[in-house]
């Protein structure tokens, strides 16, 4: 195969994990009650449109996104609506949701629920602007931007480049791979659709070389597609990454501090974009994602098909039960992923995977002193030096931490993970990026 | 030989004679007048170099007093937490000036969010650093106005004047405070605060910070203020107000007259210093007699028998902290 393209600076190698790749994606069966938090994306929480008592059918419009980075919220299951409450989330803050008791599967009658791909686009730039927006999709990936932003590039730059993100560098997650493998022909009805809404002419979709199933399906269907082009990569974590993504697949480098778009470039998840030719040529809202739910001790490791709302519980449950040695059930992968509270707590449109981890490999090990051998600043993928920023961070040295581009971190954790002392380097790099992000954005206002 | 040394005596002398009246000029040329009293406040003042009072330093804290008061004659709002009233006392007299007596300030931690008041739900494996974990979860006994307990605050403390307890994991607050305010600065969760020590270092005050409604307060923590509204109501002096289910006494209002903290039910308004009640055993006879009701009297019994558990409980500690 030659050299595989990937990115320049700095990356990791965890193991893969992939342990539920060989699973095809199954039907969650409906919860009995679905809590939809009211914000589940970047930006605004939407702001409730039903009150307690109303019926809702799946699909229903049940919060809506009023100012520009939001997005909107539809029902994912039919029912009636229990109240409006805040409910714990992940870390423990009570958020508003909507709680709906469940009853049937009555969906809205303007969602076509066929299986039949439809392959014509009829539709201008705008109008799929505006059905994406309407259909409240947010980047699936785990950052939970709205779509419909992304598609609209600032006045005077324009793109160049559709790039897709099937890279899943995340160890244990397969939910991508699976979508890749399973939906194919609807994907690159999806990216086709981005195409046109961004008017570009060219497409790539990066897929790590540990998924040569895919690469292949998908090159085998990109045929009828001439310009989707599929570029096998290395595996190199963090590849998912906006900015190391566009450097492993088109050589660009985006400046500090800049947006993709400052180089020609847009960024989607592969989640994503099998959700906007859904809400485009289906009309249906982003109300369910596939998510991996996994672990070393799990009993049967899956991909399941799961209605926004339903209790982590349930997911793990079909997957065989919590095993006795879990020690923490993470949100997320296990680079980037967060520990979640409790497992009521609700899949979210952000919510890639549930991962148990056992009890021993569940804790941090102790934290010895800094031996200055560098290897963060050899695996940091933006060319930072965490061990400098994560001191002057303890020591609140804010003015250092801005000149030394703290805010370029994108919190992928190679850092911590290579750390041979265990210094606990993001956690200090994030509080120092808070600090510092607030101190700017103080100055920006005056 | 002996003419060598000669022109040498003679030209470096010469420099020297030259430079001398150079810089003479030069100095007198340019001249900054300083006002001397800068040097004698600042000789008067504690050199914590705390930042107390609002200027980056003690010597700016003097020069700053000593143009205040040779252009307006006063020294209003200018005021060295650290040194006290004995300190501006002496501030005064240095530049000559009457110096209104300013009532002593201390801080106040209001939270009791202890490892037995908010046992813990989860386990927390982050850094030691109160404003990292504010950002990224509720904290351990999951109130998510309560204290973290990791010391942001003990670490800003200039003068060990706050600590963590191993077994309470909310800090205390040792009578030497200075109130410079670091620690209210430090806190992520704007626990402290900085009251009035009162008369006879009595307090009053509310130790509690939950904004929640009441049944989910007292979830998380058993001496959350459920916001019930008992205490603004009993209080004859409209000290205390109730914003958000969650109750404030304004200690300029306070007259210590504690009837707040007999009917606060969860046991969330504090009185420090205080003697222990006394049960006043005849005197409720008496009105047991009158009444001719039991109810009235374990209704009152209540109270007091927690309140003066407590009351005790602080006197053992033998840190000598009463807070």
């Amino acid at each position: 195969m030659g050299l595989l393209k990937t990115f320049r600076l700095g990356g990791v190698h965890p193991p893969e994990n992939k342990l539920s790749a060989g699973k095809p994606i199954e039907t969650l069966p409906l919860p009995k009650q679905a809590v939809v938090p009211l914000g589940q994306n970047l930006g605004a929480p939407s702001k409730p449109l039903v009150k307690r008592g109303d019926e809702v059918k799946v699909g229903q419009l049940i919060g809506v996104g009023e100012s520009f980075i939001s997005a909107n919220l539809h029902s994912p299951v039919s029912g009636k609506v229990l109240k409006i409450d805040t409910v714990l989330d992940s870390s423990g803050f009570r958020r508003q949701a909507v709680i709906i008791n469940v009853s049937g599967d009555e969906w809205m009658d303007n969602i076509d629920r066929s299986t039949d791909i439809v392959k014509e686009i009829p539709y201008t730039s705008e109008e799929i602007i505006n059905k994406i927006k309407a259909a409240g999709i947010v980047g699936m990936g785990g950052a939970t931007f709205p779509t419909h932003v992304k598609l609209m590039p600032p006045p005077g730059k324009k793109a160049e480049f559709l790039i897709i993100n099937g890279v899943e560098c995340e160890p244990y997650l397969t939910a991508d791979h699976r979508v890749m493998l399973e939906r194919g022909e609807e994907l690159l009805i999806g990216v086709k659709i981005l195409m046109k809404a961004l008017n570009v002419n060219k497409a790539f979709i990066g897929i790590e070389n540990n998924k040569p199933d895919a690469i292949e399906n998908l090159s085998h269907l990109a045929k009828d597609y001439g310009d989707i082009e599929i570029v096998p990569l290395k595996v190199k974590y963090p590849q998912g990454g906006e900015k190391q993504l566009i450097k492993a697949v088109v050589n660009r480098e985006v400046p500090s501090g800049k947006l993709p778009i400052e180089v020609g470039c847009v960024v989607q998840n592969v989640g994503t974009t099998l959700a906007v030719y859904e809400a485009v040529q289906k009309n249906k809202p982003l109300i369910e994602r596939v998510v991996t739910v996994t672990g070393k001790s799990l009993k049967n490791p899956s991909n399941f098909l799961v209605r926004v709302g339903t209790p982590v519980k349930e997911l793990i449950e079909a997957a065989g039960g919590l095993p006795e040695d879990t020690g923490k059930v993470i949100g997320g992968g296990p680079m980037m992923g967060k520990a979640l509270l409790n497992t009521d707590i609700p899949v979210v449109k952000g919510t890639s995977g549930v991962l148990l981890m056992r009890e021993e490999e569940a804790h941090r090990k102790p934290e010895s002193a800094c031996i200055r051998c560098s290897k963060c600043t050899y695996a940091c993928p933006m060319g930072l030096e965490p061990y400098l920023l994560s001191r002057v961070s303890k020591l609140g040295k804010w003015d250092v931490t801005e000149k030394e581009r703290i805010m370029d971190c994108i919190e992928c954790g190679s850092c911590q993970y290579t750390c041979p002392a265990n210094i606990p380097l993001l956690d200090w790099i994030r509080l120092g990026k808070n600090k510092t992000g607030q101190i700017l954005r103080s100055r920006n206002k005056k | 030989m002996d003419n060598i040394i000669l022109v040498s005596v003679l030209v470096l002398g010469g420099v020297g004679v030259v430079s001398a009246v150079i810089l003479y000029f030069v100095a007198s040329k340019f001249k900054v007048y300083e006002d001397p009293k800068i040097d004698e406040v600042e000789e008067v003042l504690p050199s914590a170099n705390c930042g107390g009072c609002g200027f980056p330093g003690c010597r700016a804290f003097a020069e700053a007093t000593a143009k205040k008061a040779s252009e307006e004659h006063n020294l209003d709002g200018l005021f060295c937490p650290v040194g006290g009233n004995d300190v501006m006392k002496k501030v005064g007299e240095v530049l000559g000036l009457e110096i209104e007596e300013q009532e002593p300030m201390i801080a106040v931690v209001r939270c009791n969010g202890t490892y037995e008041n908010s046992p813990g739900k989860v386990k927390y494996e982050g850094v030691s650093s109160c404003s990292f974990a504010h950002a990224m979860y509720t904290g351990e006994g999951g109130c998510q106005y309560g204290c973290l307990g990791l010391g942001d605050c003990v670490d800003a403390c200039e003068f060990d004047a706050i600590y963590i307890p191993e077994d309470r994991g909310v800090p205390i607050v040792k009578d030497n405070c200075t109130a410079c305010g670091a620690c209210v600065e430090a806190c992520p969760r704007d626990i402290i605060e900085l009251r009035k020590r009162g008369p006879k270092e009595k307090r009053i005050y509310v130790s509690c910070v939950n904004k929640e409604k009441g049944a989910v307060a007292i979830k998380n923590c058993s001496v959350a203020c459920i916001g019930c509204g008992k205490c603004e109501k009993v209080c004859e002096f409209d000290a205390i107000t109730i914003t958000s289910f969650l109750s404030y006494i304004d200690f300029n209002k306070c007259k210590l007259c504690r009837k707040c903290v007999e009917v606060c039910p969860t046991n969330a308004i504090w009185e420090v210093n205080f003697k222990p009640r006394k049960i006043k055993l005849d005197k409720k006879e008496d009105k047991k007699d009158g009444d001719g009701k039991a109810k009235s009297v374990a209704k009152e019994e209540k109270p007091i028998d927690i309140k003066s558990g407590k009351v005790t409980e602080v006197k053992n500690n033998p840190g000598g902290n009463r807070e």
